[in-house]
């Protein structure tokens, strides 16, 4: 809005002090509120730095083996003592070549893996995230909008969801999926699986938070009004509530996502994650449960590979979730 | 959950009867919901197979068996009825037992049958009630040290806010929750194990040896425990927190008191109600959920036979794991929810 300063001829006195506490008074949306907020949290930003790194590793996989590694599949037995399998080279093998060292057996390079790994890692998560999000969101509104038999017939399937034992009900049920389906093979069956099982189990977590928002929010004044002006029910959902649920649905979104990189792992562990050859965190640790007497890098490499990527999101979704509510709810 | 008592409708009369109704009804609801997990269980091992096109028979015997005792297979395990008849014959099972026929054989499964397992044709009950101690044994253990130490960590943390002492211990309480249980696990048995030597870090059950069963236990007990104090801690400074802002506080202290007992009598109590709840559905869920653990440390546990069960593809096994697991997380709930009215006097049971 500043005039140009050749224009002066037009620029009276009143306008530069109308200019002048304006700027003082910028409005603030809570967006930028929050923002600034996160800007001040150091610790958070460090961990948002990891994160968006960690993007650039699953997004550009390819491109940094090609650069730095070798292809994640290739066995490099040259590398490995035929006696005990284990790796010949000092430190699990690591050198300027192999820079995380190579696997015990097969001497595939754990680097590669490493990087190929965090792809499977950060896709399930996100995408299970987003499922629970929609699923959560949706159920929560209706829920907590509508009350009633509505509210009652979502909290049971809530409650049977939470009595569910999770962790062996992803196993059992990724145990019995055939390996192609709906024209989806192999790894992309499983991480279908995988995506939608843990989002289906995290939405009753998001849903319970945005039912009790919803509760609360119903019965505010711009709602009525929004009402009294013939808004319609789709409207008043999706326009007037959705918009101030945006704040707690980030805080638990970004906080889901390091709980399930945990699962997809633990699954992965167990067995039950993608399928070998695509290597996946979990289980590299599997298979370093053999070996942990005799080649202890082997496990300390995808275990802090693991422990890093958590560490990151579960630092950044505090910093979150302190700058949009800084009362804290918790 | 519990927002439901209407208006008008004071808590005045929570006489005997009152309680007694609720029990009833929860009780209810918790059969209810049990019944749902299990026929959601059962149906995913009874009707996937067939959407795919495996015949479930071919578990029990393996593919390459004859077309007569795959029939024999499947006539005796009544695999050719329609889903909700074997979903009913297994339910009556549960509760009266079955006897699997198949001509002159007859096959008895007494009272609690959750049926015979595919790979190696062992009743299951029996194999659950074997497996069953080993991880009862390690919630226990791990529960007492991760309440004394998470709790005591978060009140601590919480009275000493913003010092050093809170930041440290907040800084391990967010490391311990972002290691992965198998990780922990892993370093501590390369350096207590195998590093020090100190215990050998191997099962032994109780009757055999008692120091022996100890030594095998600790580390499990220590990395589970970890984890769990981790998140209890946060959660308790957290609480602790909130409500040491609360005018209930305020009131106590204005009263005189002094502050071990406005924190030991006024805050403590609200502080472990939240914790109480959380307890009992982590307690509940570790009988099926300390399935990392036992693998780590090969305790034979629940959740060891669970994931054996998975590679063999053994049904029947993982049904009846599942189920107990069910169980003892419903039951969990509707005990804490019943605790939960004896220590905060303000809920209201409806």
């Amino acid at each position: 809005m500043t005039a140009p300063l050749h224009d002066t001829a037009e620029t009276t006195v009143a306008d530069v002090a109308a200019d002048i506490p304006a700027k003082a008074i910028e409005g603030r949306s809570p967006g930028r509120i929050a923002w600034m907020r996160l800007k001040r949290d150091k610790v958070a930003l460090a961990g948002g730095v990891i994160v968006v790194f960690l993007i650039l590793v699953a997004i550009f996989a390819p491109l940094i083996v090609s650069a730095l590694g070798h292809p994640p599949n290739d066995f490099h037995e040259d590398k490995i003592d035929p006696l005990f399998g284990t790796p010949t080279g000092k430190w699990g093998g690591i050198s300027g070549d192999y820079l995380f060292g190579v696997e015990p057996v097969n001497g595939r390079d754990v680097f590669s893996r490493i990087v190929y790994g965090t792809r499977i890692s950060l896709l399930v998560a996100f995408l299970s995230a987003i499922v629970a999000v929609v699923l959560g969101t949706f159920f929560g509104i209706m829920a907590g909008y509508f009350g009633g038999w509505v509210d009652a017939a979502i909290g049971r399937v809530m409650d049977v969801l939470l009595a569910f034992p999770q962790l062996l009900f992803i196993m059992s049920l990724v145990s019995v999926m055939p390996n192609s389906l709906l024209g989806f093979s192999g790894t992309g069956v499983r991480m279908g699986v995988l995506v939608v099982v843990i989002g289906f189990f995290g939405w009753p977590y998001v849903g319970r938070i945005v039912r009790g928002q919803t509760l609360s929010l119903r019965e505010r004044e711009y709602v009525d009004a929004a009402r009294s002006l013939g808004a319609g029910r789709g409207y008043i959902l999706f326009r007037e509530l959705l918009p101030n649920l945006v704040a707690p649905i980030t805080v638990y979104a970004t906080l889901m996502i390091p709980t399930n990189i945990l699962t997809e792992a633990a699954l992965s562990f167990l067995g039950v994650g993608v399928k070998p050859p695509t290597s996946s965190w979990g289980q590299m640790l599997f298979k370093a449960l053999s070996f942990y007497e005799t080649d202890p890098i082997f496990m300390l490499i995808p275990g802090l590979a693991i422990f890093v990527t958590v560490l990151a999101f579960n630092l950044f979704g505090d910093g979150v979730r302190d700058a949009l509510d800084p009362k804290g709810s918790r | 959950m519990a927002a439901c008592g209407g208006p008008g409708n004071p808590r005045a009369a929570a006489g005997p009867s009152t309680v007694l109704a609720y029990i009833i009804r929860r009780l209810f609801a918790v059969v209810v919901m049990l019944l749902v997990i299990t026929l959601v269980t059962f149906g995913i091992f009874f009707l996937i197979p067939k959407w795919v096109g495996v015949d479930p028979a071919t578990y029990f015997i393996g593919k390459q068996a004859d077309p007569a005792s795959l029939e024999g297979i499947r006539k005796k395990m009544g695999l050719d009825d329609p889903i909700l008849v074997q979903f009913g014959k297994f339910l009556w099972g549960l509760v009266a037992g079955r006897d699997y026929a198949n001509g002159t054989d007859v096959t008895h499964c007494s009272a609690p049958c959750f049926g015979y397992s595919f790979r190696n044709e062992q009743a299951i009950w029996p194999v659950l009630t074997d497996r069953l101690p080993v991880t009862m044994q390690l919630a226990a253990g791990a529960c007492v040290i991760w309440v004394v130490v998470g709790v005591g960590t978060g009140v601590v943390s919480a009275l000493k806010r913003g010092s050093a002492l809170d930041r440290t211990l907040m800084t391990v309480a967010l490391a311990g929750v972002s290691l992965p249980i198998y990780f922990t696990g892993m370093i501590a048995l390369a350096v207590v194990v195998y590093g020090l030597g100190w215990i050998d870090g191997q099962y032994v059950p109780f009757g055999e040896s008692a120091s022996g069963w100890f030594g095998g236990m600790l580390l499990p007990w220590v990395t589970l425990a970890f984890l769990y104090a981790a998140m209890y801690a946060r959660m308790t400074r957290a609480t602790m927190l909130e409500i040491m802002g609360e005018d209930y506080i305020r009131t106590a202290r204005a009263k005189g008191l002094r502050e071990p007992v406005v924190i030991g009598k006024h805050a403590m109590r609200s502080t472990m109600t939240p914790v109480l709840t959380i307890l009992g559905m982590d307690l509940g869920a570790l009988v099926g959920g300390a399935i990392l653990t036992e693998t780590t440390f090969s305790l034979p546990g629940i959740g060891q036979a669970a994931v054996k069960a998975i590679s063999d593809k053994d049904f029947p096994l993982i049904l009846g794991v599942t189920l107990i697991a069910a169980v003892a997380v419903v039951v969990a709930n509707l005990l804490v929810d019943l605790l939960y009215a004896v220590v905060d006097p303000r809920v209201r049971l409806s």
